[in-house]
């Protein structure tokens, strides 16, 4: 889950980061205020993603005026298709240099990986593409934290002068990506201050979505991602669903197995309405798994696909059914059933629904975009 | 990363719904169970056989001798502490079946586990098979529609993929060896690379069959290691169709930018002389045309 600046911000100011003074508006008046309080300040929309400065996002005002005109321009800007509804107003910081620092959970070295580079306040992509040499990275065991002689040294490498107190604020970051959970937390840029103060001028930071039931105070201060009403309801039955815009809907259990139907949906010239998993614990919730599938107005046939292990076919053809009889929906659906439970399970559909599951999963799929574009066609 | 029925097993969580229907079909299949753990039951037999508090307990108290494996069916918040357990209790491999772990959790086990030497698989992985002989997790090893023995090793990270593919062979008149499922998180103990190399050993093995997911770079890695491989291996990687930025179900699959993305697999895979295929089907399909060839 992402977390916008504004809050995250406070993670680090409580492992003792300094950031800038501040506050949160959600109008243009209320950010004149605030610049009255701050004197020169800067106006930062509070979106979660990157590339915000570049299109737009933050703007620099040396008076309340100049704050309050900037922010009616933010404020209704979308970026990265979200909307821009709060700012951030703070105060502006004498920069002597701008760093970059990161820790993220690292799949290939299984550490918690700490990226540090004497070049901050640029795309680290880009910087990372153009000139990889100057991230510097620390590969940290998690039973023992960051050690901090080891972080001195490696600095020094490229700021000799503020080499301690750099390393300083990276055992903070380190307790702040502990505590929050982080997948990945950033200040970039980490300024030193003409004064040699260090400062986050800002923060990235995605917390872990398995962490969230044990993040019980920091959790709901984060940016779920924006969703469509049909994904709302999703959540509510705890089920992982993605309206896309194609014509044939998709239920499959297992995320590998859902997202490899609805490649084979594309390979065979078709197009998926969503990716909906009811596989897991989740694979008793077929029925309104069903039910979201079809509210997609969109959807003019349906391919269910079964390939059970944990995930009994026979527990999820019969949510299906149900689900089937009572919405009586007026498409035709195809149906693919392999593993546990599969002999049940084809016996049921058979009785119930008179359909003759395929055998091959590629035979089912071409059915499945036959009947859609037939369905389409004949509207 | 390979389980074989000489191993003892210890199924951590085994009086639970899941833990106790898995463990009567592993023990069915051949898998030699010695008991299993629940801290709030240790002392009682479920199944037949003892409960202990622990796997460090198990370990001590076993008349079968100490375990050699270990499979967790523990909710996400108790995994931390039962790879520890399990660790400290000086098994050797661990089978970590949940999701929505704790990725910090995950990372902090797998610190442990490199110190003692322990393999962790997972976490959230269908678990390991070795047809006709063992299995330890989830997957319907029993069902011979899905799997027969044959020449095929199978490593993926997904369980319902990877039961698809096996069951593709089988429709195809194949068969496997092991099936290895690595497991669908960000940070995973067991990589596909490692999974890869385990096969290309493994003398049964005469073939791999690859399933791979978008996000992350463990297929990349794995070519590298593919392209020094003489038997031959046909890919098949799921999410070509997944829309950039979303998390496709599996916490691992998620592509930002290009980092992960299908194009950037299939190309690493195929300058490893891998065939990269478009639907599971061909998996079976292309190893089928491989040992006719070969034949």
């Amino acid at each position: 889950m992402n977390f916008e600046e504004h809050a995250a911000k406070p993670v680090l100011r409580a492992h003792g980061i300094d950031t800038p003074r501040g506050e949160v508006v959600r109008d243009a008046t209320a950010a004149a205020e605030i610049a009255k309080l701050l004197g020169p300040c800067v106006v930062k929309a509070q979106v979660a993603t990157g590339k915000r400065g570049k299109a737009g996002g933050i703007k620099l005002a040396a008076n309340p005026d100049e704050a309050e005109g900037h922010a009616r321009a933010i404020l209704g800007l979308t970026i990265n298709g979200l909307k821009v509804e709060k700012l951030l107003i703070e105060e502006q910081k004498p920069i002597a240099r701008e760093l970059y620092a990161a820790i993220l959970n690292d799949a290939e070295s299984q550490r918690p990986l700490l990226l540090f580079s004497a070049e901050g306040g640029i795309d680290i992509e880009e910087l990372a593409d153009e000139r990889p040499e100057s991230i510097q990275k620390i590969a940290i065991d998690i039973r023992k934290g960051l050690d901090q002689g080891v972080a001195v040294v490696e600095i020094a490498r490229s700021m000799p002068e503020h080499a301690t107190a750099i390393a300083d604020v990276l055992g903070k970051l380190y307790d702040a990506y502990r505590a929050s959970d982080a997948e990945l937390i950033e200040i970039n840029p980490l300024i030193v201050t003409k004064d040699g103060d260090l400062v986050a001028l800002d923060c990235k930071l995605v917390m872990d979505d398995g962490a969230v039931p044990r993040q019980g105070e920091l959790a709901p201060k984060g940016t779920p991602d924006s969703v469509t009403g049909l994904e709302e309801r999703a959540k509510e039955h705890s089920l992982k669903f993605i309206e896309l815009d194609g014509e044939v809907g998709v239920l499959a259990n297992g995320a590998g197995l859902t997202m490899t139907t609805m490649d084979a949906i594309r390979h065979f010239g078709g197009t998926p309405a969503n990716f909906l998993e009811i596989g897991g614990d989740s694979y008793t919730k077929a029925k309104p798994g069903l039910e979201l599938v079809l509210a997609n107005p969109k959807v003019k046939a349906l391919l269910v696909n079964f390939c059970g292990a944990f995930a009994r076919t026979d527990v999820m053809a019969e949510g299906v059914v149900k689900a089937w009889q009572e919405l009586k929906p007026d498409i035709p659906i195809v149906f693919t059933i392999h593993g546990t439970g599969e002999d049940e399970a084809i016996t049921m559909v058979r009785q119930e629904l008179g359909v003759e599951p395929h055998d091959l999963m590629n035979d089912a799929v071409k059915a499945a975009v036959e009947a859609a574009r037939s369905g389409s066609a004949s509207q | 990363m390979m389980i074989r029925k000489a191993e003892r097993v210890l199924v951590m969580g085994i009086t639970g719904r899941q833990g106790t229907f898995w463990a009567e079909h592993m023990s069915n299949y051949g898998t030699s169970i010695i008991g299993g753990t629940n801290p709030k039951r240790a002392g009682e037999t479920h199944l037949d056989r003892p409960v202990w508090g622990s796997a460090v307990q198990a370990a001590a108290e076993s008349v079968d001798g100490a375990p050699d494996a270990a499979v967790l069916f523990i909710p996400p918040m108790g995994v931390k502490d039962a790879l520890m357990d399990a660790i400290d209790a000086g098994i050797r491999k661990i089978v970590c079946l949940t999701e929505h772990v704790p990725v910090q959790d995950t990372l902090y086990a797998l610190s442990a586990a490199r110190e003692r030497g322990t393999g962790i698989i997972g976490p959230n992985t269908a678990g390991l098979v070795t047809v006709g002989e063992t299995f330890v997790g989830f997957m319907p090893a029993f069902n011979p529609n899905v799997f027969q023995k044959g020449r095929v090793g199978v490593i993926s990270r997904s369980g319902s993929l990877g039961t698809l593919i096996c069951l593709n062979l089988v429709q195809n008149g194949q068969g496997m060896t092991h099936f290895v499922g690595i497991g669908g998180d960000p940070v995973i103990g067991t990589t596909t690379m490692d999974a890869l190399v385990a096969l290309d050993n493994d003398p049964e093995t005469e073939a791999v069959a690859l399933v791979g997911e978008i996000g992350g770079a463990m297929e990349e890695k794995a070519a590298e290691y593919a392209s020094t491989m003489s038997k031959p291996i046909a890919a098949f990687i799921a999410g070509a169709a997944a829309p950039a930025g979303k998390k496709m179900g599996h916490a691992g699959a998620i592509v930002v930018g290009d980092k992960g993305s299908y194009a950037g697999k299939k190309a690493a895979l195929e300058a490893a002389g891998v065939y990269v295929s478009p639907t599971p089907f061909g998996v079976a399909a292309h190893l089928a045309e491989a040992f006719g060839q070969a034949a």
